[in-house]
């Protein structure tokens, strides 16, 4: 969800389109946030049979609807990208429901919500994990990292480096999930974590060279529907070779396709 | 999701006894299935006992030959040395199942307990003997290319979504189980999994509350000659249609002993008696493989999509010996 207030007032931007950004005004989350039950009240129904789930929702103080109470509250602490979170869920609180709408760490995404797409791929303890299918409360004292913890400051993490670098992505949903996936993938490799596809299963684990099958076959938990697989695998190969990758596409020659079009 | 109530065990008789004491319990490891399954408002549990705290990840040699621990996650499972060196044929099956997020989540336990995948045991709108007993199988009359050929019944044609779980079954594996009333009991693997007859919803050979600690897999002599072969529609990431795990013990060119088990053609990991038995003591040639994969699937009988599982079957076994060799 792009935050129109956070966006850099951009010289790109022209009058109009200004105009158009300043109209829609808050973010809708922070409009969501502060809508009051009486004036939008079947948004409010809808956002309280959302929030139910969701232990300490503030309710607006004109709010029709009563507060729900916590049902089966668990107390939860996590280490989020370095800071310790105390929480208080309704036990069937996901770990990535946990991020995305207590922690407001909205970078993992909620693809399929079963566990089929990889979108909310987190890191959890140095291992990649399904943030959809583990529950917040199962999470107690263990590491977290999510694609928000992976740069340092302003110097992004070199596998966002690459993702961008080679275009690893066209609307960007799965981005998120496919860098943690990456990102905790190449630590497998060298750890000499076996796939499907070795070889060598009966002899002893050693750091693994990846080939551009083998990224697949690891990175399969990942989908992308925009199809943006094959900058995947070229920006997965830079950071792990540390080689860049040469570009099978180039730029149309001024006059070379003037007959075609 | 339904609301449940959720609390740690620290030890496996405890967990047992939590769950026995509510019919409504469920044991939580990986929670990669039921989770799912809560979600999707088929599976109701109105507690969770998480079990994850519980000291039994251990794998480790014994005189006999490995314990493998339930709690032990997959990943680990098929990376431990001692799996790689000698048992690669169950390091090959876990790798060929899921993703390797799901793999990190989930455990041996869970993955041997874990449900169908059949989309009408999925979909409560529509009659399925294994949610719903009594209310009728849909997959019988409905898509069923990807079901069963071998051991459904009227009442159920859905298959065992496991590739752990078919390694497992041709390595003679036994399951320790805790009991309830704080006893525990061993039984063999191939008897965990139960065809559907005319009780699918009761498949498995636990009773509620009771929990699996550990498997053991005895010593043998396949790891030099055993393959898994994964027969499905992508590449990776997707459930077998097929898949065939083959273990050969060999003298020269003649087959001491022979384990076959398949996946993806019943509602349990099909071990191929007939197939091993037939093998053992012939020379280990094309045409003897072909031989037993024809006699093993003879008692097949395809639903109205999937008459190309058998004969796939059949291919599936011959690579998977002739690759074993």
């Amino acid at each position: 969800m792009t935050d129109y207030n956070e966006r850099p007032d951009s010289e790109e931007l022209s009058d109009d389109e200004r105009a158009i950004l300043s109209e829609l005004g808050e973010s809708r989350r922070k409009f969501l946030g502060t809508v009051s039950a009486t004036t939008f009240g079947v948004l409010a129904a809808q956002l309280l049979a959302e929030q139910e789930i969701l232990a300490n929702y503030r309710v607006p103080e004109d709010a029709v609807f009563a507060p729900v109470a916590e049902e089966n509250a668990v107390s939860v602490t996590l280490n989020i990208n370095g800071t310790k979170r105390a929480l208080s869920l309704d036990s069937r609180v996901t770990l990535l429901d946990a991020l995305r709408e207590k922690l407001g760490l909205t970078g993992s995404k909620k693809g399929c919500d079963h566990g089929q797409c990889g979108s909310c791929t987190v890191i959890v303890d140095g291992r990649r994990v399904l943030s959809c299918l583990t529950l917040a409360a199962t999470c107690e004292g263990k590491t977290v990292t999510t694609i928000e913890g992976l740069a340092k400051g302003d110097d992004l993490h070199p596998m966002q480096e690459a993702f961008i670098k080679y275009d690893g992505f066209q609307c960007g949903y799965c981005t998120p999930g496919q860098i943690c996936s990456a990102v905790a993938m190449l630590d497998e490799a060298k750890r000499g974590q076996l796939s499907y596809l070795s070889e060598n299963i009966r002899g002893k684990a050693r750091a693994v060279k990846l080939s551009d099958d083998e990224i697949r076959e690891r990175m399969s938990g990942n989908l992308c529907r925009c199809g943006a697989y094959p900058n995947i695998v070229k920006a997965i190969r830079e950071v792990h070779t540390g080689t860049e990758v040469a570009e099978t596409w180039e730029f149309v020659k001024e006059g070379v396709n003037d007959a075609a079009v | 999701m339904r609301p449940f109530k959720y609390s740690k065990a620290t030890n496996a008789a405890g967990a047992a006894k939590a769950v026995a004491g509510n019919k409504n319990a469920k044991f939580l490891s990986g929670g990669t299935n039921i989770l799912d399954l809560m979600k999707e408002d088929v599976a109701r549990p109105d507690e969770l006992v998480d079990i994850n705290g519980i000291a039994s990840s251990q794998i480790r040699s014994t005189p006999a030959g490995i314990s493998v621990g339930a709690l032990a996650k997959n990943t680990d499972t098929a990376n431990h040395p001692l799996v790689r060196e000698n048992y690669p044929l169950l390091s090959q099956a876990i790798l060929a199942g899921a993703s390797e997020q799901i793999r990190n989540m989930a455990t041996n336990g869970g993955n041997v307990m874990q449900q169908v995948r059949c989309l009408y045991f999925y979909d409560t709108a529509v009659n399925c003997n294994r949610r719903e007993p009594g209310s009728g199988c849909s997959a019988i009359v409905g898509l069923n290319r990807t079901y069963a050929i071998l051991g459904w019944s009227e009442h159920c044609v859905a298959v065992n979504p496991s590739d752990m779980a078919v390694a497992l079954a041709a390595l003679d594996t036994k399951v320790n189980i805790q009991m309830a009333d704080g006893k525990t009991r061993s039984i063999p693997f191939t008897e965990l999994h139960r065809l559907p007859g005319d009780a699918p919803h009761d498949d498995k050979a636990l009773a509620h509350g009771e929990m699996i600690t550990s498997f053991e897999i005895p010593k043998n002599k396949f790891a030099a000659n055993s393959y898994y072969v994964k027969v499905r529609d992508r590449a990776s990431y997707s459930f077998a249609l097929v898949s065939v795990a083959a273990a050969l013990e060999l003298n020269g060119k003649t087959i001491t002993t022979a384990r076959i088990a398949l996946g993806g053609v019943a509602n349990k990991p099909w071990r191929a008696f007939d197939a091993e038995k037939f093998l053992a003591g012939k020379a280990a040639t094309k045409e003897n493989f072909e031989k037993a994969a024809e006699l093993e699937l003879k008692s097949a009988r395809p639903l109205e999509f999937n008459e190309y599982k058998i004969e796939l079957s059949k291919r599936a076994i011959v690579r998977a010996l002739e690759k074993a060799v």
